[in-house]
């Protein structure tokens, strides 16, 4: 066994192949990059207009085409404007950040305000802890959902427990924690994680995810100004590619309440964030196929508002939730088990959870990973063909067999046998 | 007859003494550091076609990411391979080497072929980690050989619970955990540190200092800016990193160190990256153009060997000229 390294041009084949090799794979991987690169997309509209039931706009026409990086950035110029102990902080956003979200404020507020901070996730939320127990309101950026957890001990334990283990007395609301979110096509393990799941699991917390530069916009003004300390996810995937007409005032939309996008008499369908595209395209499939769908963008992931979903799978008797996450134990997991508590009668089929797989996310072949629209279309399809009757039937007849004498449970057991096999 | 006089050239030129440049020191004496380093010929040819095929490598690897053909991210090392081959010569295969993402160097020096390398970047199974990793995370278990990891500042402890299982084992082997200069302000340096005094622990702190955490200087980030002297009672030393000889003998130096059972070492190595941070970064919003090519003309790694070629007799120079024609043409 050699104990001295060779550097590898000792035992490797001549540098010139390497090149060729990469020709080679050119003309083979121009089949195989249609995979991995995604299927294309439904050719949609996916831009909105304000919902004038949540929010009256003082100056309806004055509208402004911006994308999710740009409302965001207008969202927290407004807040910086109108909240004068607001601070805007975390790694790299002095320059405008790696996605664009900050720039121009530290030109408009000045490095008192807006400014960097070193590499150190548990620092930054440790110290907006500290400032917004002095009562200021900490606006701080975590690049990456990848990167929360060095800080998921000071979400876990001190943002959430604040309020409660001080009775009142003290409390961190005024932190909004924003950060990129999901998968982006590219991103491999590190740059596309979904890590919502884990703080639904604490009581205290307030995710939100928006799916549009208007939601996004007035989500981010409503989670800067509430009472209560909120992270919220911005889709990366998203950015650019979502834009809207935005109103340039300065509106609010409410934190904890779902919005119903599209009304439909046969399935619920829940999603956030950048999934809801992947269900308005799969409602237009299903459509063709005659069935309506009802699309309910959650957008407060917790609290989540049970009694809109609650009313709509009333409506329609069949559940279908979505989100990039792992299934266990996901956004799915958790709605799914509260439905089936309050509209167990109502359901006409098993409650589907289309989401990502449980394993890391991937590094190659991330549309395999992904729950899209196609995943989705034949979900519906599934539950839309589920049949509750048959079962019905049979377990009838095995509970009435059981009080006949043999001869009849003879007959009765064979024609339930013969049932059974029926084909569907 | 010029073979003849080839011949006479290499036997007069048996051992070479290369003079290291100043060093700066944290609770160590400067004179237990060498002064100068001992090579030969031999050696100085391999270390210098070592260097070259990693910096060709890199712009393969840039130019495959260009190509679309591997995706993810890729962050390159190429200005830092002196901090990657003077590791390496200054220690064995059976000592332990962990590293964050910019690990392509580290890779090749652990048994990574160009094939192996460019094939786990496009996802190939022929990839040193069959295709799952990428580029951040090329590992190799024969030659232990710990990756290559994306989150900032998490091979720390890992790389001090090497330590400890080496240590437990009662091997005479050494843990070099690597970290850049954005790490050494994250929290888990410190704790692993405290750690691997406390317990004192055959681990070596190596600090690739390239001036810039993605964009932010060193000064914009660090209270203290001596990244060599942060780690406490953890002696340290600063070292030119573009320099291979003064990296080689550090790592030595350092090794006996862990060794005698004296506890870890924090070295901080200068050096510099030519491409910016990953693929996505152009490198030039936070450093001008010149700035990067004063360093290409006045430290780069591989220049450095050669300048030492430049006090040798011209038959040696032309030799080795002979010799690294053909590996840039590959």
């Amino acid at each position: 066994v050699s104990t001295q390294s060779t550097w590898g041009f000792q035992e490797s084949k001549d540098m010139m192949k390497v090149f060729q090799l990469s020709t080679r794979i050119t003309r083979f991987t121009l089949l195989a990059r249609v995979f991995s690169a995604g299927p294309p997309p439904l050719k949609m509209d996916f831009s909105e207009k304000v919902n004038t039931k949540e929010v009256t706009l003082k100056n309806p026409d004055k509208l402004k085409k911006m994308n999710i990086c740009q409302a965001v950035n207008n969202a927290m110029d407004i807040a910086l404007a109108t909240i004068p102990k607001s601070y805007v902080f975390g790694e790299d956003v002095k320059f405008g950040g790696v996605f664009r979200c900050t720039v121009g404020l530290n030109e408009k507020y000045g490095t008192d305000r807006v400014f960097n901070t070193p590499l150190s996730e548990q620092g930054i939320l440790g110290f907006s802890v500290g400032l917004a127990a002095a009562g200021c309101t900490p606006i701080c950026e975590i690049q990456f959902g990848d990167y929360i957890f060095p800080a998921f001990d000071q979400f876990h334990n001190e943002v959430a427990k604040y309020r409660y283990r001080s009775a009142g007395l003290y409390n961190v609301g005024g932190i909004t924690c924003r950060c990129s979110y999901g998968a982006v096509g590219h991103g491999g393990h590190y740059h596309s994680q979904a890590p919502e799941a884990h703080f639904m699991h604490t009581a205290g917390l307030t995710v939100v995810i928006p799916r549009s530069p208007i939601q996004a916009k007035g989500l981010l003004l409503g989670s800067i100004r509430s009472p209560d300390p909120i992270i919220f996810f911005e889709p990366k995937i998203l950015y650019r590619m979502a834009e809207d007409m935005v109103p340039e005032e300065d509106y609010t939309l409410p934190i904890g309440k779902a919005e119903v996008l599209q009304e439909g008499k046969d399935i619920t369908m829940i999603g956030y964030g950048a999934s809801i595209r992947q269900l308005m395209m799969a409602s237009k499939m299903a459509e063709e196929k005659g069935i309506k769908c009802e699309i309910i963008d959650l957008r407060t992931i917790i609290p989540y508002d049970i009694e809109t979903i609650e009313k709509s799978v009333k409506k329609t008797g069949r559940l279908l939730i979505t989100h990039e996450g792992p299934v266990t134990s996901g956004a799915g997991a958790e709605i799914a088990a509260k439905i089936q508590e309050r509209c167990f009668l109502s359901l006409k089929a098993p409650i589907a959870r289309v989401c990502g797989f449980d394993t890391p996310f991937p590094f190659v072949y991330e549309p395999f990973y992904l729950p899209n629209r196609f995943k989705i279309f034949e979900s519906t399809l599934k539950l839309m063909e589920f049949q509750l009757k048959q079962y019905i039937s049979i377990q009838s007849v095995s509970y009435t067999h059981l009080t006949l004498p043999t001869k009849a449970q003879v007959q009765i057991s064979v024609v339930a046998v013969s049932l059974k096999k029926k084909p569907t | 007859l010029k073979q003849v006089v080839a011949k006479h050239a290499v036997r007069s030129l048996s051992s070479i003494t290369v003079p290291l440049p100043d060093i700066s020191v944290y609770r160590f004496e400067k004179n237990l550091f060498p002064q100068k380093a001992e090579t030969n010929r031999e050696e100085m040819l391999k270390y210098f076609k070592a260097m070259t095929f990693q910096r060709r490598i890199e712009i393969a690897c840039d130019e495959i990411y260009k190509m679309k053909q591997a995706r993810g991210f890729c962050h390159l090392m190429d200005g830092q391979e002196a901090v990657a081959v003077g590791i390496e010569a200054g220690i064995t295969l059976q000592d332990y080497i962990i590293t964050a993402y910019r690990c392509h160097g580290f890779m090749l020096g652990r048994g990574g072929t160009p094939e192996k390398i460019l094939g786990e970047m496009m996802g190939k199974l022929n990839g040193v980690s069959k295709g799952k990793g990428g580029s951040m995370h090329m590992t190799s278990q024969k030659n232990r050989f710990f990756g290559g990891n994306g989150i900032v500042g998490a091979q720390i402890p890992i790389g001090t619970g090497l330590a400890y299982g080496i240590k437990y084992e009662e091997k005479k082997e050494v843990c070099v955990t690597l970290y850049g200069d954005g790490a050494a302000n994250q929290g888990q340096l410190f704790e692993a540190a405290n750690m691997a005094m406390l317990w004192k622990l055959p681990v070596i702190y190596v600090c690739e200092n390239n001036g810039f955490a993605m964009g932010t200087s060193v000064a914009r980030a660090s209270a203290n800016t001596n990244l060599y002297a942060r780690l406490d009672l953890i002696p340290g030393a600063r070292i030119n990193g573009q320099h291979i000889y003064a990296v080689r003998e550090a790592i030595k130096f350092a090794k006996e160190w862990c060794l005698s059972g004296k506890g870890p070492v924090c070295l901080e190595l200068l050096t510099y990256r030519y491409h910016g941070h990953s693929m996505s970064d152009s490198g030039l919003t936070y450093r001008t153009r010149e700035d990067i090519q004063k360093v290409r003309k006045e430290r780069d790694p591989i220049m450095t060997v050669s300048y030492t070629h430049l006090t040798l007799p011209t038959k040696a120079q032309v030799q080795i000229s002979v010799v690294a024609e053909p590996l840039k043409k590959k």
